[in-house]
């Protein structure tokens, strides 16, 4: 029972590392939290949903959530955020601008779609298959697997490529990465669309395993937690905060109660920035006087 | 008047205690809080629950909201406020999110999900107004005297504020004490008003509508968020479409991205509403019909 507990708590703590990795890149960037990218997480979710309706090909509704993921992001990025952005406005703007999305696309998902939950269609070859005594479904294992393979995937584009140089220059000084000549307005467009293209892979599995729903975009508020938790401005803080949120999670709803379980995300956050606002591997910033 | 627009007023003027609150902590002093309907949760819940099972007349009940309102600010601007904004904006949320699910648990004293019916009544818009009216002189010469001063101070460059000597988390705290008093007393009234209590009734939309109203109206004026208030909350009215919460919504969503991608400052920026900007047109007018003969 621990083991599947385990398994669990890894699955959805890889799903919230998508979530939390991409956010934690616009974060380190750009010094603000986009509440907009529970959009993103929302479109790869509803996309899945209608690509499967269609046709039965898991793989195509999964790259579809990630093309989705990376446009809605972009898109938002391109109408909110630039035009501020280019007149360096402050961040709270930024962080209101994005609230407001938010709020706009989750009630226009409501008014197109309804605010019924809408189920993946029955998709064949994913029954629960056990392993060390526990019964695991099939779909987490996979889902885990996905999430590692992109979180690597992620890990390798930011140390050993040209642009992942660019964006590791670019969220530790954004204007001096800009005077060394990169593009930094292309910078940002790319990162946005890189998270999005996460947030939109995370939809999807959120979706097949949630059901796809307007409100979906808050499990991003686990993603902030996450990111919190694991140190804002580190990649890696914010996986290894996805991951051990995600197993604490389960355990206290498998354990305690299941209507505890959010109570316990949002007060490990305020309990984090209470005594270690910093989180796990977050390095500390602050301006000099 | 009659008593379908005597209610609407009465609403609107309990939503304005709020949002003059809100106006304090994110319009003077830079504090952007998602999750303020949190601390109107409390105010309500604290009010009916006193009300109710401590059988406290409606004033004492109000005074209630006030403190329990305060006390949980207290804690959360003591965790926050030392550190960046974002991590102030963050948590606010988180906020709002515990209060509504901690209030949907508490089922025996609040009823949970179920609502919690039968408040007692005492909210008029008699009550309202002059509440209005005590919270807005109050809060005129708040802005007048040294803290509003500091506050502006901190919404314009925290750094530099401290620099001369601002003590920025004492600042800090009081705008943020003084929102949630507001926002818990609205909630309070809330509680009277509508006899009926639901966790949903505190939601995010909630502490969105709350930004929208300030925002629209104009970080640093309260004028502005006075007449922003007004009009969010007859505009639906007059226009029958309050029934769909999604349009409204996502109105307002659009709103305030259009306000502040194009106009920041709000409908009236930074500007009040008093004697001389009124005068001083006319006077204007009158000095250039008379240089241009």
């Amino acid at each position: 029972m621990l083991v599947q507990q385990i398994i669990t708590g890894l699955s959805v703590g890889g799903i919230y590392a998508l979530m939390a990795v991409g956010y934690s890149l616009i974060y380190s960037l750009l010094n603000f939290t986009n509440f907009a990218h529970g959009l993103a997480v929302t479109a790869g979710a509803y996309i899945g949903f209608f690509v499967l309706s269609r046709m039965s090909n898991l793989f195509i509704a999964l790259i579809m959530g990630i093309i989705v993921g990376g446009l809605v992001s972009s898109l938002i990025e391109t109408i909110a955020y630039r035009p501020m952005l280019n007149k360096n406005a402050k961040r709270i703007y930024l962080i209101i601008a994005g609230a407001g999305v938010s709020t706009a696309g989750e009630n226009l998902i409501i008014i197109l779609f309804t605010g019924r939950f809408k189920a993946y269609p029955n998709v064949s070859g994913l029954e629960p298959i056990k392993i060390l005594g526990a019964t695991i479904g099939k779909v987490d294992i996979i889902m885990l697997i996905a999430c590692i393979i992109t979180l690597i995937l992620v890990e390798v584009l930011l140390q050993k490529t040209k642009i992942g140089l660019a964006i590791r220059g670019a969220a530790f000084d954004l204007d001096v990465t800009s005077i060394m000549g990169v593009n930094v307005k292309q910078l940002i467009l790319f990162v946005f669309m890189l998270a999005g293209s996460l947030a939109g892979l995370s939809g999807y599995f959120l979706g097949m395993k949630y059901t796809a729903y307007p409100m979906l975009g808050q499990m991003t508020n686990k993603a902030f937690i996450s990111a919190v938790l694991g140190g804002l401005g580190s990649i890696q803080g914010a996986v290894v905060g996805s991951f051990l949120l995600g197993i604490s999670e389960t355990l206290i709803s498998a354990y305690i109660s299941s209507s505890m379980r959010d109570i316990f995300s949002f007060s490990i956050l305020i309990v984090v920035l209470i005594f270690r606002p910093n989180g796990i591997m977050g390095k500390n910033v602050e301006d000099k006087a | 008047m009659n008593s379908y627009w005597l209610g609407v007023s009465t609403l609107a003027g309990i939503y304005l205690i709020a949002t003059l609150g809100i106006s304090i902590l994110t319009g003077f002093t830079g504090l952007f809080s998602l999750g303020h309907a949190g601390f109107m949760c409390i105010g309500a819940y604290a009010s009916a629950v006193a009300t109710k099972m401590l059988g406290v007349p409606f004033y004492i009940g109000l005074i209630f909201s006030i403190i329990a309102s305060v006390i949980v600010g207290y804690f959360v601007g003591y965790a926050t406020l030392r550190l960046r904004g974002d991590y102030f904006v963050i948590t606010t949320f988180a906020l709002g999110e515990i209060v509504k699910l901690v209030i949907e648990n508490m089922v025996t004293i609040t009823g949970g999900a179920k609502g919690m019916p039968d408040v007692k009544p005492g909210t008029t818009f008699q009550v309202v107004l002059i509440l209005d009216i005590i919270v807005i002189l109050l809060l005129v010469n708040f802005l007048k005297s040294k803290y509003g001063r500091n506050c502006i101070a901190i919404r314009e460059e925290e750094m530099a504020a401290k620099i001369i000597g601002i003590d920025v988390m004492k600042y800090k705290m009081t705008a943020l004490l003084i929102s949630c008093a507001l926002c818990g007393l609205a909630g309070g009234l809330l509680a009277h008003y509508m006899h009926y209590l639901h966790p949903n009734m505190f939601n995010m939309a909630k502490s969105n509508e709350l930004i929208v109203m300030v925002i629209l109206g104009g970080q640093g004026s309260l004028t502005g968020t006075t007449v922003a208030t007004i009009a969010l909350v007859f505009l639906p009215e007059l226009l029958r479409i309050g029934a769909a919460q999604e349009w409204r919504m996502f109105a307002y969503g659009v709103l305030v991205v259009l306000i502040i991608v194009l106009k920041p400052s709000g409908l009236f920026g930074n500007r009040e509403l008093n004697l001389k900007g009124i005068v001083s047109p006319f006077k204007k007018l009158s000095s250039k019909t008379q240089g241009g003969k």
